[in-house]
């Protein structure tokens, strides 16, 4: 979901570490080295990648394309293809009966049955393209904190990844907990009372 | 500080107590919710309301969606132990208004319409656009961490028990 749509779903991080050295250059770096790769016309299912905010289908962190103000502004783009299993399940048995055919044989060993299977999820891949989703985020290096333009589950899972591999910096999701351990300026014995805390019962009288 | 996981899990629950207390608050003491720096002068619950009822073995979910529904459902819900574990809020400051979902095991914000701006009509408009944008939602951020701060500093006080869950216990049975 875009920044710039008329609403938006947003995950906090705070970001753990720092960056020694040329701030930029080394984000720079890490943000060409870890780009999106096309993998259209390739027989791999899935690629995982950063991407400009402006120029999403064409990927360039030339000069400081990817500041605006003080906050760093770019994209995670994961392409995925995902083929129908019938479809998947057809062409397998397809080559299967092919290949019994050719050999004159009655039937096939697993691990050939495996090849076949893995050979047919290749070419199908190959000439499938990638359905790309693209996630904004917001990076306030300063304020130590990223927003994430999305609530998904697995592309959350994939930004801490990348984000870390990338930048050799750690990502903390901001829930109950550690917002209210790293958010809420709460003094030491606040903090010991936090750990302790069991559920609230809200209505002690009767129900009718 | 515990491993991440296990105190997702662990303290999905004070996310559940925040919307409850936060429903609490907005009926019955709603000026101490304002932070008068952030420029909000109102706060109210919007047109989703989801509560779920763990207690006594069972898992039961309650929700109550819709423009100008009514909250009754949700507090007999209370009245059987329910929490809140998502809420629809609308912040107000002057003539603007932000919408948003908020979930209570991850704090997450969903669906959040932050008051218009302007479209981008050439490449030289997007910096300033972007720069508005986010702005906004820092605002809607702010607000989140400014009632969650208010919540835990209430609920990690000695007085919560003896003081706040008493008031909300009397407040959810006269509702």
């Amino acid at each position: 979901m875009g920044l710039l749509s008329s609403t938006v779903s947003l995950t906090q991080y705070r970001v753990e570490g720092e960056i020694d050295g040329s701030f930029m250059d080394i984000v720079t770096d890490a943000l060409k080295h870890n780009t999106i790769r096309e993998i259209d016309n390739e027989p791999e299912e899935k690629s995982v990648g950063w991407t400009s905010f402006h120029t999403p289908f064409q990927p360039n962190f030339e000069g400081s394309s990817f500041m605006i103000g003080t906050h760093l502004v770019f994209g995670l783009r994961i392409d995925k293809k995902t083929i129908p299993s019938k479809v998947v399940a057809k062409h397998v048995k397809m080559a299967i009966d092919r290949r019994l055919k050719d050999s004159e044989r009655e039937s096939l060993h697993k691990n050939e049955k495996t090849e076949i299977k893995d050979e047919v999820l290749r070419r199908l891949y190959t000439r499938m393209p990638a359905t790309p989703n693209i996630y904004d985020l917001i990076w306030n290096y300063e304020g130590k904190i990223l927003w994430f333009f999305t609530n998904l589950k697995a592309a959350n899972e994939e930004l801490e990844i990348l984000f870390s591999k990338s930048f050799k910096l750690s990502l903390v999701r901001m829930f109950p907990y550690t917002a209210a351990l790293l958010t809420c300026d709460l003094a030491d014995p606040q903090k010991d009372a936090l750990e302790k805390l069991s559920p609230t019962t809200f209505f002690r009288g009767t129900h009718a | 500080m515990l491993d991440v996981s296990v105190a997702y899990n662990r303290y999905k629950f004070l996310g559940h107590e925040f919307l409850t207390w936060l429903w609490y608050m907005i009926e019955t003491d709603r000026e101490n919710l304002m932070d008068p720096a952030a420029g909000f002068n109102d706060l109210h619950i919007g047109n989703r309301v989801v509560l779920e009822n763990s207690s006594h073995n069972r898992d039961e979910v309650i929700s109550i969606k819709g423009d100008g529904a009514g909250l009754e459902e949700g507090v007999i819900a209370l009245q059987k132990g329910a929490k809140v574990t998502e809420m629809n809020l609308v912040a107000q400051a002057g003539e603007h208004e932000w919408r948003f979902n908020i979930k209570g095991e991850s704090l997450n914000l969903s669906s959040l319409k932050p008051p218009e701006t302007g479209g981008v009509e050439k490449a030289e408009d997007m910096e300033g656009a972007v720069l508005e944008k986010i702005y906004l939602y820092e605002k809607a951020v702010a607000l989140t961490g400014h009632l969650y701060r208010l919540f835990i500093t209430a609920r990690v006080s000695p007085d919560w028990e003896p003081a706040v869950v008493r008031k909300i216990s009397a407040w959810i049975g006269k509702a």
